[in-house]
This record gives C-alpha cells, structure tokens and sequence, in this order.
C-alpha cells in the first residue's frame, strides 16, 4: 500500500508536523494567508532547508536523489514558472493518454505551439498541472490549483486531479480556501495555524 | 631604446588638463569633480610606487619578491572582483571564488607564456613576469567580476524559473544552464570586442608603449597578438571556472536554490 510518511518536519516557524496518508487518500490544507502552507508543500519536496522525516513507501527520502524524490513528489506550485519560449518545451515526450487530458481541460493540440507569454493565467494554470501530471508524480501536492479557474474548468480539473489520484493511488495534499471544494475533493480536512500547528477539522 | 625623458613639468602640464576637467565638471554640477581628482591623484601615487617597486625589483630580480608582489596584484584583484558584484557569495565564498579562478587561470597561462612561448631566461624575469602577470590579471578582473554578478543577479531574478525545474526533478545543471551560458558570454565580451577593434579602432596600450620606446613596429605587433590570445584565454578560462564554481554553490547536496548563500544586494 502506496503512503506518504511525514514525522516531525519543521521548517521556519511551522511544525512539527505529523502526518500520514494512504495511496488515493486526499486531505486538504486551508488556514490564514501567511501561515505557511507553501511553506510546508516545499519543505516535504525539500525545496527548502528544514529538519523531519519524510518517506514514500517506506523509503526515507534522504535514501535516494533529491531530483528522484522530487520526480515522485510532485508539487503543483500555486504561481506557475515557464523557463522557455513556446509551451511544448516543458513538456516530457507526450503518449496518447497525455493527449487526452490535454482535450479533457478544453486544449487541442496546437496548443503545444503557442507562446507561453501569451497564454492567460488560467490557461497557464491549467497547463502547468498537465505539466506536472505528465512527468508522472506518485504523489501530488497541489497548492491551489483552482485559484484562477471559473467554474467549468474547475470541474474539469477537479475531474481529471481524480481520476489520476484514483489510477495510480497517490495520497493528495490539496491547498484550497473554498469550503465547498474541499467538501467535494477530500476526506480530510486539516487547517495550518498562524503557529505553525496543523489542526485536524470537521467541515 | 631611447625614449625622450619626461620632466616634473611636462607630467605637470598634463595634470593642469585633468584639473581643467575637474573644474568644469564641478560647473556643470556633474557630481564627479572630487571623484576626477582622488582618482587622478590615486593613479599618480599607485603608479609612482609600482615604479619603485619595479626599480627595486628589476636590482635584484629573486623568484620570491616577484612571487610576493604577484600575491598582492592577485589579492587586490580578488578584491576588486567581489566589490563589483551586487549580490556577491558570502564568508570566504565572496573572495575566494574569484581569486582562485584567477589565480589558476592567469597564473598557469602567465607561467606557460613565459616558459614555453618567450623563453625568458630566467623564467622569473621580473622586466617580463610582471607586467605579463598584471595585464592578465586587469583582464581577468574584469571578465569573472562581470560573469559572477551575472550570475549571481541571474539566480536571483530567475528563482522561480530555477524553482519550477528542480521541482519537477531537473539536476541544477539544465536548470541554470541559461543563466550560465549568459554569464559567460558577458565575461568575454569586452575580449571579443577588444580584439575585433584592435588595431582599426584602437592601438592597444602596450604595442602604443613598445612603439614609443623605439621598438620595430613588427615585434610591438607580435607582442600585442601573443597578449591578446593570453588575455583571451585566461579571461575566458576564468570566467568558466567560477560561474561553474559559482552556479554549483548556489545549489545544496540536497539540489536546493541556496540564494541566502549571497549577500544581500548593496550597490
């Protein structure tokens, strides 16, 4: 059974964290702006210095290579960064399911050519979770990756988040400040205190 | 070799131009008259103490006093590197990494040039060594002092380009590539454009001296190519070797962007 383990992680004010969850588990992140949610997603990838245990399967992190672990633990970050021109750049070699989802979040496949400056912001969002989904993660920590999105494509999103968590039983960490999102996407709900503590809640 | 002397009053008339300059800058409240005379009278102070240094070197040429004052121009250039750079390494990374990509860089060329290109016997000769040594290193100053501050501006303008590789398990290397690659190209610049101006555009400085001093314009010439390909190389070599250096600190043993390894941002 796929898990994601953290014990004791702390990094600046935030922790220690406690955590465990099961392959195609989905638990939700929510709290005050600035209580360090981005913080603790880049902690567990170990973006940023912090002390703890993190382990996937039972093999700690510090066993293997920082790119390896980050290639597992996918984070989707809330601002998305494009170091290249045009769009198909970032992308891995795509297969037919990849082309899929691309059709499933409303692209067809000249989007692969367009400029990435002249994409909107949420087509950007929209894009950098199919980035991150076609390097194929095992685990996804997603930091709000609605927040630009109307309705219809969060459903789209929300659609296709699922049905990959249910495929290849990734545990899921989901940012989102909307209740009735996180009613609809997890089953559990914690909130990030200003003190750095993680809260379990009912919604 | 006979060069007409110059006299107290000759250098005297040039100062009075220097000083005319400054006088009409003050008018024109440029904001650089003060900054025009410390520098004039800094150059003049340098100059005249490199050459008692040179005299009493040039008496009594002994490997020791030309590798001791090959340390001062390098620790001076070392210096001078890392005050150039707006975000520079901090602790012993700032000084170090410029001065040990220049000292390997120049030094190694200087020797080679001085061995097995010129033959000067001995290889330490102070009349070749140092003035060899002190162009490279002037060059080199300026190259690793522009290839770092691109970098280390680079890193920090581009972090969440950086960021978004490493998070989806790019190494550091493809994903500052650009960034060095850049940096790179900035250090050798002046070089490049150095040596396609040479001769059309401007008579470099030392072929100018070894003209004035009554050598055949053939040799000057020859001199000049043979400093050029060594600034060159020992510029480019040293540029490489600390962007390469440089962009492997930015990043930890666990392929984090280490940006508070640099000082905070003054000039």
């Amino acid at each position: 059974m796929s898990c994601l383990s953290i014990k004791h992680l702390r990094c600046h004010h935030i922790g220690p964290i406690e955590l465990e969850i099961a392959g195609g588990q989905c638990i939700s992140f929510s709290g005050p702006s600035g209580a360090g949610k981005s913080i603790l997603l880049r902690a567990i990838i170990d973006l940023i210095p912090n002390q703890g245990e993190v382990s996937f399967n039972d093999q700690a992190r510090e066993q293997m290579r920082a790119s390896d672990w980050r290639k597992m633990v996918g984070l989707l970050p809330a601002e998305s960064f494009w170091w290249c021109d045009r769009v198909a750049a970032h992308f891995p070699a795509l297969t037919e399911q990849h082309l899929n989802w691309f059709t499933e979040l409303g692209f067809d496949s000249q989007v692969l050519d367009w400029e990435v400056s002249r994409c909107s912001t949420g087509e950007r969002q929209r894009l950098s979770l199919l980035r991150l989904l076609c390097h194929g993660p095992k685990v996804l920590l997603l930091d709000e990756p609605t927040a630009n999105l109307d309705r219809d494509s969060t459903a789209k999103v929300e659609k296709i988040i699922a049905e990959y968590k249910q495929q290849h039983q990734c545990p899921v960490i989901w940012v989102s400040h909307d209740q009735q999102q996180v009613k609809r996407v997890a089953e559990q709900h914690y909130v990030l205190e200003q003190d750095g503590q993680l809260q379990k809640v009912a919604v | 070799m006979n060069v007409i002397p110059l006299t107290a009053l000759d250098l005297s008339v040039a100062a009075g131009l220097v000083v005319l300059l400054a006088i009409l800058s003050i008018a024109m409240q440029l904001g650089v008259g003060k900054r025009i005379i410390i520098a004039a009278i800094r150059t003049t102070a340098q100059l005249m103490l490199i050459g008692l240094v040179l005299k009493t070197l040039f008496d009594r040429a002994h490997p020791a006093w030309v590798l001791l004052l090959a340390i001062v121009m390098l620790s001076v250039a070392g210096y001078e590197v890392m005050a150039r750079q707006k975000r520079s390494f901090g602790g012993w990374w700032g000084y170090g990494l410029g001065t040990l990509s220049m000292f390997v860089s120049s030094f190694t060329i200087a020797l080679f040039v001085l061995i097995a290109v010129i033959n000067v016997d001995p290889w330490y000769k102070p009349q070749y060594a140092i003035p060899l040594l002190g162009m490279m290193l002037g060059n080199t100053m300026t190259g690793v002092a522009l290839s770092l501050d691109r970098l280390t501006t680079g890193a920090y303008e581009k972090r969440g380009l950086i960021e978004a590789q490493l998070i989806l398990g790019y190494e550091w290397r493809p994903a500052i590539a650009e960034i060095v690659r850049e940096s790179v190209r900035v250090g050798l610049m002046p070089m490049i454009n150095a040596m396609a101006a040479a001769g059309i555009v401007s008579l470099p400085g030392m072929m100018t001296g070894q003209i004035l001093g009554g050598s055949p314009p053939m040799e000057a010439v020859k001199y000049q190519i043979l400093i050029m390909f060594m600034i060159a190389a020992g510029t480019g070599f040293a540029s490489m070797g600390a962007v390469w250096l440089g962009a492997r600190h930015l990043f930890d043993d666990r392929l984090r962007l280490r940006l508070d390894r640099l000082k905070e941002g003054s000039s």
